[in-house]
């Protein structure tokens, strides 16, 4: 129980090293440990999706992977989105289509999509996929992060029945979960357009 | 141009969207403790041992307390006292010391240096009790000879009310409807479980604690006297929630324990509850047993309303006290004209969570029970069912009208609006979108949809009172200071509308604070639909006050008339002369402490605080239409599309009430369809997890659609009536009502939630294995392919 590991990864861009319990979960190592409250913890059994964060690009609960799993990762949390004051596209969208009420769920339906979008090869225009925005600290991302695999999709533009089906992947107590459809909708239509021109 | 009216964007979202709201659980102070809650795992039961000595020398640990280790006597006490009624012998205690009487009760608390020891530690507590014979329904705690929970028996209240004369009504009428309707027992459940962080100030002896979002001075002030110390001492941050629906920021135990461990120790106490615990600690809620019936003239005209109903209030009595049963039985008659009334409810104790209030308390669970047996009415009768409640509706030139009933300790004086038209608008927007349509074309392919219509009546804006100051900085900045708390439903932007309109500035300009017991002592907190209403009006006030000030100020400075004066964009000019202006900031300073432009006497400060105190609520009231399709084998229940019709007003944010209609029609269909509270023989919890408590998913939620309304007159100066609850008042009405119409119910539902089993009962009891259908109930073939039939 006491026996800690050395666990060494980036969050966001930027290298954080430490020592954790095997059994510390990823979500409180973000939270407690390094800072990223961002990502908040609804249930803690994998249900609410409230603590998904992306993991070496892919979406995963932080709640059910330990620490020391995301050893040599690059991890991406709700902290990293937004390039300096500027919020990305996709929360901006979220904002004008009140897509969220307490916000509570709203860091984990953010990831959520990104780590859709990147693998339909949406990511939004002028950020370069899985870099950290322009401003934020830390260096290249490994090789094999976030965004650098080729893009999964048809190319075809992603409708709603899709998007619906991705937001029923979390829980929201608070909207309903129209505006959030809207949002990842209204992004996923921008973004699509912008790569095919 | 104002801003109220306006569907600004929201002042909330940027650090939301950031990750940067401000939850409980992200803060942390130095050298703090963890605290975890031992519970007791037995629904009833005589506690014979809590031995926490094998937890108190785990590695880590500093403490675990008992109720041996509290001062004596400690009860959670009742925030709404209603009807005189003390419910002092079945309270709960702050930790179980003899008896626990239901799973989850709290029994010790244990503090380590971090999460995972103090969680490690809870489990070496030996809890050793001795089970007693559990009461699990309303009926049961009811019947003779069940076992006691308390000395003083099981029914913890039963409160009559009602006027005019139902039995004659009965006698006399053309047709009478009768039906029983069980309400499921199911929560609010928002996604940020309960967290608190108690940090005690060595230099006061007093404390500083985050958390408490809903009635922060209230819960102050009940922990001051717990405590037995100076209210000031207690500084509370109600600060961002993750949802609150009327569960969180009550009085709970931990509410007590965490600050007086704090306190005890000497070191700063950290709380941060998990999922399973939630499930079983927080205020559940709804579950009722209704017997309703009414009685109805020739041309259907109510001529009495009569209900019996059974309350499973769980193991104690709460902050609510009987708020929800009071309101159950006092907003039953709703938006109609009901000549004669009977209304009684028994507040009945049961092995199971304690209850309280959730979004829609009372109204959710009488509205369901009224508008299934005004839909059986109609097809007694032989007329549509939105002719039916057409007939009965007040109309405008009945309002206001005073009811002989009284709830949270005002007269029901349904205030003002026109509901006949709020209907027909609600029809022929559900017409336009092609509800209709929806229904027939599912029929007319072979498959069971059914329209479900639903009318009722809100309440909003209980007093009696809230308060507001507001203060410019020598920046020029508005500072907002509100007694509402921010849950999630935008509270902080609304206030800063309508301080902006006040004040003549922008939407940037202001700063709100909720919820800060410092900054704001007489705050009343943010429930029952009322911040926009009484806060809102409160800041209105202080607002205007100020900005009368500063016009006052202004006219010194510029040697002006004040009639000569316009206030716009932050500054206050003299009209026709734009170069003749001062800005709020050089106001601000004209105003400190030594400004030549204060007259002697004069208190220094451009500031004011007032108080809007209303002694009636405002009664807002809506339409549900549903389309929901039945498959008749699994029973599953789709709800294809849904239509809210709602009259606030005045809309200071359109965006916002669309948005708290849309999230409060999504918690009703779960109400509806999939949220419940089950236990076993043994009173041991089965819905204990996000896999057995089923919350609605996108997947589940159809598109909504909105009509705001905005044409009663409610007597407060900003003309705004409550939004928070319209959403789901009527969802667990309008959803049963489409699947009765899709099964061809002659009786009612029975019993929400629907869930598959109990509607593939429905659908066809002959087959329903073994079971007898319900009591009254009829099956009536599908009516495949008939056209929709609203307006039979």
């Amino acid at each position: 129980m006491t026996d800690k590991h050395h666990v060494r990864l980036r969050v966001n861009g930027t290298e954080h090293e430490l020592l954790v319990e095997a059994r510390r979960t990823l979500a409180d190592m973000l939270r407690h440990d390094l800072g990223y409250t961002g990502t908040n913890l609804g249930c803690e059994h994998g249900i609410c999706g409230a603590c998904t964060v992306r993991l070496d690009g892919a979406p995963v609960r932080s709640c059910l992977v330990f620490g020391v799993q995301a050893d040599g990762a690059e991890v991406g949390t709700v902290e990293g989105l937004a390039d300096g004051d500027e919020l990305s596209d996709l929360q901006q969208a979220f904002r004008d289509h009140h897509a969220l009420q307490c916000g509570f769920c709203t860091p984990g339906f953010l990831m959520l999509a990104e780590a859709y979008f990147a693998e339909r090869g949406l990511v939004q225009p002028g950020r370069a996929p899985g870099r950290p925005p322009s401003g934020a600290a830390g260096s290249e991302p490994p090789s094999g992060a976030a965004g650098n695999r080729a893009p999964a999709g048809d190319g075809a533009e992603p409708d709603e029945a899709e998007i619906r089906e991705l937001v029923a992947s979390n829980l929201c107590r608070c909207t309903g979960y129209q505006g959030i459809v809207a949002a990842m909708l209204a992004t996923a239509r921008s973004r699509h357009a912008a790569v095919r021109e | 141009m104002t801003l109220t009216g306006t569907p600004v964007p929201r002042k909330e979202d940027p650090r939301l969207l950031r990750g940067r709201g401000a939850f409980t659980d992200g803060f942390h102070a130095r050298g703090e403790l963890w605290a975890r809650v031992v519970r007791s795992p037995v629904a009833h039961g005589a506690v014979r041992t809590v031995d926490v000595a094998k937890a108190r020398v785990a590695a880590g640990v500093r403490a675990a307390v008992t109720a041996a280790d509290l001062p004596p006597g400690l009860v959670i006490p009742v925030r709404l006292a209603l009807r005189d009624l003390p419910l002092t012998d079945y309270l709960q205690p702050v930790l179980a010391a003899d008896v626990v009487r239901y799973v989850g009760e709290p029994l010790a608390v244990v503090l380590a240096e971090d999460a995972y020891a103090a969680e490690d530690a809870a489990e070496l507590v030996d809890v050793d009790i001795d089970p007693l014979p559990t009461v699990l329904t309303a009926a049961a705690a009811a019947a003779d000879g069940a076992p006691p929970l308390f000395p003083a028996g099981n029914i913890a209240a039963d409160v009559s009310m009602g006027y005019g004369d139902p039995e004659a009504g009965f006698a006399r009428a053309a047709y009478a409807a009768e039906t029983e309707i069980e309400i499921g027992r199911h929560t609010a459940v928002p996604l940020e479980p309960r967290a608190l962080l108690a940090e005690p100030d060595p230099r006061t002896g007093g404390l500083s604690i985050t958390g408490m979002t809903k009635v922060p001075v209230f819960n102050r002030d009940v922990l001051a006297g717990m405590l037995g110390i100076d209210e000031t001492l207690i500084h509370v941050r109600a600060i961002d929630t993750g949802g609150g629906f009327g569960v969180r920021g009550e009085f709970y135990p931990e509410d007590y324990l965490v600050p007086w461990l704090a306190r005890t120790l000497g070191r700063p106490v950290k709380w941060a509850e998990d999922r399973a615990e939630h499930l079983v600690a927080v205020n559940h809620s709804r579950q009722q047993v209704h017997r309703i019936s009414a009685a109805f003239d020739a041309a259907g005209r109510i001529l009495a309303l009569a209900d019996d109903i059974l309350h499973d209030n769980g193991a104690y009595c709460r902050t609510h006290g009987i708020t929800v049963p009071e309101l159950t039985v006092a907003m039953l008659p709703g938006p109609y004209r009901v000549p004669a009334f009977r209304g009684r409810i028994r507040v009945l104790l049961t092995n199971k969570t304690p209850c309280g209030t959730y979004r829609a308390p009372g109204r959710f669970e009488g509205t369901t029970a009224r508008e299934q047996l005004l839909d059986m009415a109609a097809d007694q009768i032989g007329i549509g069912r939105a002719e039916l409640r057409r007939r009965n509706l007040l109309r405008p030139d009945e309002l206001p009208c005073r009811r002989p009933l009284t709830t949270l300790g005002t007269d029901v004086v349904l205030d003002t609006g026109d509901y006949p038209a709020l209907l027909d608008a609600a029809e022929a927007e559900a017409g336009r979108l092609g509800y209709h349509a929806t229904v027939a074309e599912g029929r007319a392919g072979g498959r069971r949809r059914g329209l479900g219509l639903a009318v009722f009546l809100e309440k909003s804006g209980l007093g009696p009172q809230d308060t507001a100051d507001v203060v410019i900085s020598n920046a020029g900045n508005v500072h907002v200071y509100s007694g509402g708390t921010s849950l999630g439903q935008g509270i902080e932007t609304v206030l800063a509308q309508i301080a902006a309109d006040a004040l003549g500035v922008g939407l940037d300009a202001v700063h709100v604070v909720n919820g800060d017991t410092a900054l704001q002592p007489f705050g009343s907190g943010s429930w029952a639909s009322r911040s926009t209403v009484v806060a809102g009006n409160a800041v209105h006030a202080a607002a205007t006050a100020v900005a009368g000030r500063a016009r006052q100020l202004a006219a010194r400075m510029l040697e002006a008339a004040e009639d000569d004066l316009v206030a716009a964009d932050g500054a206050i000019t003299v009209r026709g002369d734009p170069r003749s202006a001062v800005t709020l900031a050089q106001i601000a300073r004209a105003a400190a402490p030594a400004s030549g432009y204060l007259h002697p006497g004069e208190p220094a400060g451009l500031t004011a605080r007032r108080r809007f105190e209303v002694t009636h609520m405002t009664y807002p009231y809506g339409v549900h239409v549903a389309v929901a399709e039945v498959d008749p084998g699994t029973g599953a229940v789709r709800v294809l599309r849904y239509l809210v019709a709602y009259e606030v007003g005045r809309a200071v944010n359109p965006a916002l009430v669309e948005g708290q209609l849309r999230g409060g029609v999504a918690q009703g269909i779960g109400g509806s369809l999939l949220e419940e509270f089950s236990y076993d023989e043994t009173g041991q919890p089965q819905a204990v997890t996000f896999m057995d408590y089923r919350m609605p998913t996108a997947a589940e939620i159809p598109p909504i659609d909105v009509v705001v309304a905005q044409q009663a007159k409610p007597g407060n100066p900003l003309g705004v009536m409550g939004a928070g609850e319209g959403g789901i008042s009527a969802a667990g009405a309008a959803v049963a009502s489409a699947v009765r119409d899709a099964l061809g119910l002659a009786g009612s539902v029975a019993r929400l939630p629907l869930t598959p089993a109990r509607v593939a009962a429905l659908a066809d009891p002959d087959a329903a294995a073994g079971k007898s259908p319900p009591p009254g109930q009829q099956h009536i073939p599908s009516t495949g392919g008939a056209p929709c039939d609203l307006h039979r």
